[in-house]
């Protein structure tokens, strides 16, 4: 008999799994279970984007694609990251198109860090920074955002995990799970620190299309000199309802993009072909989509921070992406406990917010991608839910 | 497009309440809005989508084209006028193209509308020729799909999304 466990890499092993499986077994396990714990677009694609990739099946383009990408995708992807960013990338030296933003994630730590090197990871976040840094040979350092910050990351947090290894900060915002947004202020403030002490930064902006109050994102590569210490990575699977298509891109100088090219030739060969074609076309033609799905998210995500507040789960107002954060800590529960316990009395599924980091204890984290009508349910039985407790 | 005209469209039932959060105005507003798009006629009504199959309702519908000859100064008016009187008949269009109206008409069975078209349109006074087309399964309607199968959340919880 093989001992599986003693032969395999114990770097790996080490990694602990996502700690959100359970309520989503639950959750499969009922008939009539109102999610709200999705974290895509519940649009489909666009139509017009979808006969693009349609198109390029019948005229049998199934071959593979340069390993950057194909470049008329990139040379749409530099004048649409210009046009709503200001910020210019040579697309034949500054942009890769990566399997998703998070092969791109990837990428970015297995180029930048040298074993032992420390990544700054703010937290709560998205789950696949600490793990994909670690397997990198990187050493993440969690950073707690607070509450009362609006889960924005301040200078001072950053200053306090700073150490002579610290080479990388990892920059999620807009923030999933939270919903916040870095303002230019808030982002210039960073600037000055990563300068100070030579960082880089992975700027995680997947969401960067979904900010709401007509504020714009603003991209950390457009901040001062920022650009040339900062790896981008965007994608296509938030702005233009594209999960399931798996293609992202990253932005960056020169030098780095080129390594990472050389790990993405070697490891992936290139981002699928189909959905290359059929993100020409989003860039083309997409801006009306997205105007229109963000108008929509914008409508529910109204809904639902007012439900939550009239229901007495204070609720910080998220300015991007598709999530609200509530605070749960005035039921007397516990993240899990309230998560579990809403599920089976009430049949509705969030997730706990320490699925997303230790800090995110006391909140969890509800997708609003959903339908209006579906919303209202969900809403209607977490407040009964919440009558029952205090009963 | 006006955003509170699109969720009235999807959803007559969304309080003003609940109109008033999603669009950052106060109920009072949102009623007075209304109340002018009432009077102004650009709502015209709050009915319910139907799906008339699954009601398992005796229920057929056509699409029935119709060429006519315009009247002196009153065009396609009257004409359109005098059909849109009948009770089986749901809407009623002027096209551009081969024909001139469309009107969709809903009775008990393929044999009533058959009979009304031979009836009453037919005979009309302008009424040149008919083509009646009859409507066998609606997929979608008003802008909204009829059968919910198509419509299930086919998203899967990635473990890690
Ligand atoms: C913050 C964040 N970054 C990156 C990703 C990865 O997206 P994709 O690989 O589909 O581009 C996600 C997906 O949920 C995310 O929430």
């Amino acid at each position: 008999m093989i001992d599986y466990q003693q032969r395999m890499n114990p770097a790996i092993l080490q990694i602990p799994p996502s700690g959100i499986r359970k309520f989503f077994d639950i959750a499969n396990e009922m008939e009539d279970v109102i999610s709200l714990s999705i974290g895509e677009p519940d649009f489909v694609t666009p139509w017009h984007v979808r006969q693009e990739g349609i198109r390029s099946l019948e005229d049998g383009k199934t071959w593979y694609s340069p390993n950057r990408g194909f470049s008329e995708l990139r040379n749409e992807l530099s004048v649409w990251f210009n046009r709503h960013y200001q910020v210019e990338y040579d697309p034949n030296k500054e942009l890769l198109v990566t399997v998703g933003g998070s092969e791109a994630i990837d990428l970015c730590f297995r180029t930048l860090l040298a074993p032992g090197d420390e990544v700054l990871v703010p937290q709560p976040s998205f789950v696949c920074y600490a793990p994909l840094a670690s397997m990198a040979g990187g050493v993440p350092v969690i950073i707690e955002t607070k509450a009362e910050n609006r889960f924005r990351l301040t200078p001072q947090e950053i200053e306090e995990k700073l150490t002579p290894r610290t080479k990388l900060l990892v920059l999620p915002y807009p923030n999933n799970p939270t919903g916040a947004v870095m303002r230019r202020a808030d982002l210039e403030a960073v600037a000055e620190v990563v300068k100070k002490h030579d960082l880089f930064v992975l700027s995680d902006e997947i969401y960067s299309e979904l900010t709401y109050g007509g504020t714009p994102h603003v991209s950390f590569a457009s901040i001062g000199d920022m650009r040339e210490r900062t790896v981008v990575v965007n994608g296509f699977s938030k702005a233009f309802a594209m999960t399931g298509w798996r293609l992202g891109y990253v932005a960056g100088p020169r030098a780095l993009v080129s390594q990472m090219t050389k790990l993405h030739q070697y490891g992936i060969m290139c981002a699928p072909t189909t959905a290359q074609y059929a993100a020409i076309e989003a860039l083309k033609n997409g801006d009306a989509d997205i105007q229109n799905m963000r108008s929509q998210y914008d409508m529910r995500r109204r809904l639902i921070v007012d439900g939550f507040n009239r229901m007495g789960l204070t609720c910080f107002e998220p300015e991007g992406a598709f999530y609200v954060f509530p605070c749960i800590r005035s039921t007397g529960l516990s993240s899990e406990e309230f998560c579990e316990k809403l599920i089976y009395q009430e049949h509705v599924a969030v997730v706990p917010g320490p699925a997303f980091g230790a800090c995110g204890e006391g909140f969890v984290r509800v997708s609003y991608s959903y339908s209006i009508k579906h919303i209202t349910e969900a809403l209607r039985r977490i407040e009964h839910f919440l009558g029952e407790l205090r009963r | 497009m006006d955003k509170l005209l699109g969720l009235l469209q999807e959803n007559a039932r969304l309080s003003c309440e609940q109109l008033a959060v999603m669009l950052g105005k106060t109920p009072a507003e949102i009623e007075s809005q209304i109340a002018a798009y009432e009077k102004a006629g650009v709502i015209r009504g709050y009915h319910t989508l139907i799906n008339w199959e699954k009601a398992d309702a005796n229920h057929a519908s056509a699409l029935i084209e119709l060429r006519v000859t315009p009247k002196r100064d009153k065009g396609f008016d009257e004409i359109a006028d005098k059909i849109m009187q009948f009770e089986e008949v749901e809407s009623v269009y002027l096209m551009s193209g081969g024909f001139d109206l469309a009107v969709r008409v809903n009775a008990a069975s393929m044999q009533d509308i058959a009979l009304f078209v031979a009836k009453r349109l037919a005979p009309l006074d302008s009424v040149l020729s008919t083509a009646t087309h009859f409507i066998l399964t609606r997929y979608k309607d008003g802008g909204v799909v009829l059968n919910p199968e198509d419509e299930r959340d086919e998203r899967r919880t990635v473990l890690c999304d």
